[in-house]
């Protein structure tokens, strides 16, 4: 039951927002569903697949979807995300979340400016 | 050209951050795609089309090492098929400069949300 309201939270998140819906899933899993952070990261993947293939064919049915661009950002992070998933393995993460929460800020001022 | 360079580049770093965190992907396709000149809208579609050569490159790793629970995979992702259809509808509703407000806040939360993850952790 849990897992249901977290699969449609994230499902609300993933399709407001165009992101994966990671964001949401990773957290609750570890919080509510008492998951360790590597079960927690590789099973969102696996959901994710289903709910950006779900987000896709609504955003295609409204016809804003672009095929080409999604291609040129899309195909580049598969192959990163296998080098990512490797690096998981054995590297500390702590330090990669800060840096990459550190990023985050940047892009939202970035965008909160234009 | 060098744009298409750029978004290549910025591709390959969300793929590695989403295959380490389990996050990241779309966060940094919707801006990357905004930078290519999509709206709001655009990027966010376009995103989760990006996202699924990723999410299942991502999954097929991680599940040679183990890590992938298919079941609750399986229970997440078809109940997220209805809150897909909610949040779709509601960002067709809203004005795209609105919805590029909320996504920019949605970053700073994740922002400290991965801070404070990794302070406890610590």
């Amino acid at each position: 039951m849990r897992l249901v309201l977290i699969g449609v939270a994230a499902g609300f998140f993933s399709a407001l927002f165009g992101v994966g819906g990671g964001i949401v899933i990773v957290p609750l899993l570890v919080l509510a569903a008492g998951f360790d952070e590597r079960p927690a990261t590789a099973t969102s993947l696996a959901a994710i697949g289903i709910t950006a293939l779900a987000g896709t064919l609504f955003y295609a049915y409204h016809g804003q979807v672009e095929v080409a661009k999604a291609a040129l950002v899309g195909l580049p992070a598969a192959a990163g995300a296998v080098g990512g998933a490797a690096l998981q393995q054995r590297l500390h993460r702590r330090e990669i979340s800060l840096l990459f929460s550190v990023l985050l800020v940047a892009v939202a001022v970035r965008l909160l400016l234009l | 050209m060098t744009v298409a360079l750029a978004a290549v580049g910025l591709g390959l770093a969300a793929g590695v951050v989403a295959g380490l965190l389990g996050i990241g992907g779309g966060l940094l396709f919707v801006p990357t795609l905004l930078a290519l000149g999509l709206g709001q809208r655009h990027a966010e579609a376009t995103s989760l089309l990006a996202i699924l050569p990723t999410a299942a490159a991502g999954a097929w790793s991680q599940n040679r090492y183990g890590n992938v629970r298919w079941r609750a995979a399986l229970v997440l992702g078809v109940a997220s098929i209805g809150g897909v259809i909610g949040g779709g509808v509601l960002a067709e509703s809203l004005p795209e400069h609105v919805l590029r407000k909320l996504f920019a806040v949605l970053l700073v939360c994740v922002a400290a949300q991965l801070a404070w993850r990794a302070w406890r952790s610590s």
